[in-house]
């Protein structure tokens, strides 16, 4: 019960916080609004049971993409206090569709047998972390995928110096 | 003897009956429980800051042949309460065109972000605020939330030198989060666990002398994450007035200011728990007030060694700054990772096998290790700066006076 309704607030804020980044006038508030709704994220996972992706997500998210974001705004604004307008001009049209995709998204997971099923609970002691790391690093596990999400990286860095070495 | 061997859960489990008495659900006594328990986790850290501030004036006079505060109490104790009744008394002066909400929030999220990290390290074996398993990470994860709180310290104040000194800062920071997270993963692998507690009840032997390199790494990694001379550069008086807190006045200075104390005393204490054995003493087990004494002594220890390193070196420039950890501390950092998780692997395939004592073979392997990469690092040094007096010695080309009237009268 209880966690239903901290559930309930943080779903709440995370929903606002997510309206807010784009019906926000300045960019760095809509950035700290997406601050607040990956902090909401992070709460979720809580609930979740899942200590190890709350942290990631703090230190990577908040810690890490957040940062780069506030710094891209700093960055290339001419005045930092840039705002806008709150909407563009073909606002309805894209009311439309998020509703029709939520509306189809919401149809298919509804449909599907494992909506509502009960998770099994995990055993008291199961050390869970120490599992995500094997299942990361084995061959017959996600080897493969963190692999290529590593190479996606080096690629991302070699971008980043090339783009960013002084020309001779 | 219960209150002593686990004085938390004594008075928690007192406290629940009292409230279950008095008539609350066990959902909402487990809430006020908590929150009590954050309260007296902050409020200590807090009080904590209120001795450290004198400490450190008392050793920066010292060390520069002066007395430090003298007059309020004896040896100047009391110094710190006068000047936090000034501090409250000031006026919150509010820059024009400041952005309101954000100016506010940065104080705020700078002291969270600091009193976050003392609730997962451990006074005592039974003594910590909360046992996480990824205590290491969640350390990581709040100390970027200070650095978030720098730059909207620095945007929100519509002043141009501010904004350059947070961007300077968090340049700073965010360089040097890269040794500090990889020395920090050094104590993980030889705990092979990232709870705090777990990494402290794993220190048989020091961190320290299984691993000295990874604790200097982190020492000098996290000096420059607190902005802590000689990296203090954030706070380069003579350059940028007080950096991003230059428009903060009043108790929104005196936040970032206890914020950055507060930060130094809990990177002594992170270090003194990962690498120094935290509460581990003899007779810790059986007496936690005894692993709080051992706790708090070194890292004691340790601050005084930040503050005395404070004291007697010069400013790095930001250049070199930067060039320190790019390219002597991250490749230093990845080196010592990669040996070490290499070591201890190996160790633990071959060592069961042997007939020897496994923690002394363990401890003396990876010393040796860490002696190696620390020759070769300064071999690699010594050439390289070998390289580079010929090229700084060569005669630099002086600057020609341009012909003016005044030199040349036919002009």
């Amino acid at each position: 019960m209880a966690i239903q309704i901290i559930f309930l607030i943080t779903a709440v804020v995370t929903l606002l916080a997510a309206l807010m980044v784009v019906a926000s006038r300045h960019l760095v508030h809509s950035a700290l609004w997406l601050i607040l709704a990956l902090f909401g994220v992070a709460v979720l996972y809580v609930l979740l049971d899942a200590g190890f992706f709350t942290v990631a997500q703090v230190l990577i998210y908040i810690g890490a993409i957040a940062i780069l974001f506030i710094f891209a705004v700093m960055l290339t604004r001419r005045d930092m206090r840039d705002s806008g307008p709150q909407h563009t001009p073909g606002w309805w049209l894209a009311a439309i569709l998020a509703a029709l995709m939520f509306a189809g998204v919401m149809i298919m997971l509804i449909s599907w047998t494992g909506f509502s099923t009960p998770l099994p609970a995990l055993a008291a002691d199961a050390d869970t972390l120490s599992r995500l790391g094997l299942a990361l690093v084995s061959p017959d596990g996600y080897l493969l995928p963190f692999e290529l999400a590593s190479v996606l990286l080096v690629a991302a860095m070699i971008g980043a110096i090339y783009v960013s070495l002084a020309k001779k | 003897m219960a209150f002593l061997s686990d004085p938390i859960s004594f008075i928690g489990n007192w406290l629940m009956t009292l409230l279950l008495g008095w008539g609350m659900t066990e959902a909402a006594a487990t809430a006020v429980i908590k929150f009590i328990g954050a309260g007296v986790v902050g409020t200590f850290s807090l009080a904590l800051v209120i001795f450290t501030i004198w400490l450190e004036r008392k050793l920066y006079a010292r060390i520069q042949d002066r007395l430090g505060p003298n007059r309020v109490g004896p040896w100047g104790i009391f110094q710190t309460f006068p000047d936090m009744i000034k501090i409250f008394t000031k006026e919150y002066i509010t820059p024009d065109g400041a952005d309101k909400i954000v100016y506010n929030l940065a104080p705020i999220l700078a002291v969270m972000a600091v009193l976050l990290v003392w609730a997962v390290i451990p006074y005592a074996p039974t003594v910590v605020g909360t046992e996480v398993n990824v205590g290491v990470l969640y350390i990581l994860a709040v100390s970027a939330i200070g650095t978030l709180s720098i730059i909207l310290a620095g945007w929100s104040s519509n002043n141009k030198y501010a904004l350059l000194g947070a961007f300077r800062t968090v340049s700073q920071l965010v360089a040097f989060e890269i040794p500090l997270v990889l020395s920090l993963l050094v104590p993980v692998l030889l705990a092979q666990s990232m709870g705090v507690n777990s990494i402290v009840r794993s220190q048989d032997v020091w961190f320290v002398v299984l691993s000295p390199l990874a604790a200097l790494l982190f020492f000098l990694s996290s000096q420059a994450e607190i902005g802590r001379a000689p990296f203090d550069l954030l706070e380069a008086e003579s350059e940028l007035v007080a950096g991003y807190q230059t428009e903060y006045s009043g108790l929104k200075f005196g936040m970032f200011y206890v914020g950055e104390f507060l930060h130094a005393f809990t990177v002594s204490a992170l270090t003194a728990t990962l690498f120094f054995g935290g509460w581990r003493g003899p007779g810790a087990e059986q007496f936690p007030i005894l692993g709080i004494a051992y706790f708090f002594v070194k890292t004691f220890i340790i601050y005084f060694f930040v503050i005395v390193l404070r004291i007697t070196m010069p400013r790095v420039r930001i250049d070199h700054l930067l060039n320190f950890n790019w390219k002597f501390l991250t490749p230093v950092a990845l080196v010592l990772l990669i040996a070490t998780a290499l070591v201890e692997k190996a160790l633990q395939a071959v060592l069961p096998g042997l007939a020897v004592n496994p923690a002394l073979v363990r401890a003396l392997v990876h010393f040796g290790v860490n002696l190696l990469i620390a020759l070769g690092t300064f071999a690699w040094l010594r050439r390289s700066s070998q390289r580079e007096r010929p090229r700084v010695a060569e005669p630099r080309p002086t600057i020609v006076a341009p012909k003016t009237s005044l030199s040349d009268p036919s002009l």
